[in-house]
């Protein structure tokens, strides 16, 4: 009896799970199919956004994401391999710069939002612009980053580097052509985190790149993040709903679409260096 | 174990290399720090002499261009919000998992893991656009005006659930299969292995999965601010609208000034300080478990 009733209650809780998430699911797909069209990808927008289409937020969206790559994965990589292959595990240094990631990888994006408002813009005196927030954007991916491909680069046995030191490898090419390519799946996380984290974001830019809707000049232009825009559709124009829904459709497939390029695009790179070692 | 035994240019040039870059990483993280500190100074330095400082905790009325300050009913419709999402959330997508990792068969398990995965991926903006379309107008129909803390705990629900559900599968599946084969052996039906065998063995796992949905939940700022209609006063009922912390921020930003604006800050470093206590709390819990596991 007991056991017909636990069963019963986990189906019925799975299927309330199912049943909420596909409701949401089809939802946006659906509704952003109906407003959406191949146009709708290269017209500026129009009224408020209500008509037209989304190309310049599209432009900045990917700017700011280019940003914030371009500054973040050099920096976490190098900061990674420092933490887990020269740094000594007693190093004070080492040890606190740990524990602010972790403290920071938890923080709450509108605080980032804050700091790139007060620091970026004001302090830097870049204003509202692409620059600012991408970079502060980095800011906010660069713990998650580098903890995970810490972790990564932590779980290849040492074995394999004792059998790089034993082949007389120096350790830079150890790490190169054989902790790197090891720990592929860690770093390809890391950056699919990364990169869902940095388009999805809205909290962090709403003070930092700003709200204009017009196509970027300039790195020093304000442009409008793809999830601002559907914020602002949602809540500060009427009628906007559809156009939203369509961007979200955008937004979501643009995440999917990143994620895939992200792995193939590392995949292919470790592949390389793997047999050319 | 290997840190002595750099011997040769190349890596001496590296290590060099990326101590620099450490360090100018760890100068970016506490410039973060040091900015949130220092531009809520002017608030607290303007207050701290009588006391009223304090105001920002226990306050009533959060009045900021008459000075003053009270966030006690944000931060109370904060933490309702965010322990309203857990408290659904929890048994919700612990059901869930245990569903994939027990009773699934294999090609259903698949795709309910690439449903949750796609919806682990989606935007907060995405739900909270969702909210406000469809969730909304349902409890204003209901229960007017709609815009309210339920609507809000229904939308981080959403949020949250796909975490929790794939962190405690994940946490479930790393059991060791030791104790699977001990419990049926000792004839144990299936509901009390997984109650008594399984959840205990997986706990550490689920816990700090559940911690990090909290602190996403704790400092989602859009999403709610959609959905909650932005009132503040404290959460009296379900169907009220309130407003939370980081939503403040969201709203008031973009025209505070002066003592206001630190304010801001300030509750900003108290957003932070909250998470922080959550991630202590979820180390301490897997460094318990850890040992129990080591001496138990």
């Amino acid at each position: 009896m007991a056991e017909r009733i636990f069963s019963w209650l986990i189906m019925v809780c799975a299927l309330l799970v199912v049943a909420a998430l596909l409701w949401v699911l089809s939802d946006v797909v659906l509704q952003g199919a109906a407003h959406f069209s191949w146009q709708f990808l290269f017209d500026a927008p129009t009224d408020a956004g209500r008509g037209g289409g989304i190309a310049p937020i599209l432009v900045s969206t990917l700017w700011l994401l280019l940003i914030a790559l371009t500054v973040a994965l050099p920096l976490g990589l190098g900061v990674a391999i420092w933490l887990s292959e020269f740094a000594s595990s007693n190093s004070r240094f080492a040890n606190s710069t740990g524990i602010t990631l972790d403290i920071l990888a938890g923080v709450p994006s509108i605080v980032y939002g804050l700091f790139g408002n007060a620091f970026f813009s004001i302090y830097l005196g870049l204003g509202f612009s692409l620059l600012s927030g991408g970079l502060t954007l980095a800011c906010m991916i660069l713990p998650v980053f580098v903890r995970t491909c810490e972790v990564g680069l932590r779980t290849v046995s040492n074995d394999w580097r004792r059998g790089a030191l034993a082949l007389g490898m120096t350790r830079s090419t150890a790490i190169w052509h054989i902790l790197l390519p090891a720990a592929r799946p860690a770093i390809v996380a890391g950056l699919i985190l990364s990169i869902g984290r940095a388009t999805a974001e809205t909290a962090a830019l709403l003070f930092t790149s700003g709200y204009v809707d017009r196509m970027p000049g300039s790195l020093l232009d304000s442009g409008r993040a793809l999830a601002v825009h559907i914020y602002d559709l949602a809540m500060n124009v009427t009628g906007g709903d559809g156009a939203a829904y369509a961007s979200a459709l955008v937004l979501v497939t643009l995440i999917i679409v990143l994620n895939t390029l992200a792995q193939s695009l590392v995949d292919s790179w470790f592949k390389r260096r793997l047999v050319l070692a | 174990m290997f840190n002595n035994s750099i011997n040769n240019q190349a890596d001496r040039r590296l290590n060099f290399l990326l101590l620099i870059v450490a360090s100018a990483t760890g100068l970016l993280l506490a410039i973060i720090i040091l900015f949130l500190l220092n531009e809520s100074w002017p608030f607290f330095a303007n207050r701290w002499r009588d006391g009223t400082w304090l105001q920002l905790f226990y306050g009533q009325s959060w009045y900021p261009l008459e000075s003053q300050f009270g966030m006690a009913p944000m931060i109370l419709s904060s933490l309702a919000v965010t322990v309203g999402a857990v408290v659904l959330a929890l048994p919700l997508g612990l059901g869930s998992a245990i569903y994939l990792q027990f009773y699934a068969s294999p090609r259903w398990a698949q795709s309910f893991r690439l449903l949750l995965n796609v919806l682990a991926g989606i935007p907060s903006v995405v739900f909270g656009l969702w909210g406000l379309t469809r969730l909304v107008p349902l409890i204003t129909s209901w229960q007017p005006p709609g815009a309210s803390l339920l609507a809000a705990i229904l939308v981080l629900t959403l949020m949250i659930l796909p975490t929790i559900a794939l962190t405690s599968a994940s946490a479930l599946a790393s059991v060791p299969r030791e104790l699977l084969a001990g419990s049926m052996a000792l004839g144990l039906r299936r509901n009390s292995q997984i109650l008594h065998i399984f959840l205990p063995a997986a706990r550490s796992g689920i816990s700090s999965g559940v911690l990090l949905a909290t602190a996403r939940a704790l400092g989602e700022t859009l999403a709610v601010l959609m959905v909650a209609g932005n009132v503040v006063q404290n959460p009296s009922g379900l169907f009220e609208p309130v407003r939370v912390l980081t939503a403040n921020i969201a709203l008031e930003m973009a025209y505070a000034m002066g003592d206001h604006r630190a304010s801001l800050f300030a509750s900003g470093l108290l957003l932070t300080m909250l998470v922080w206590l959550l991630s202590w709390f979820a180390h301490r819990v897997v460094r318990a478990h850890k040992q129990a596991l080591q001496y138990g």
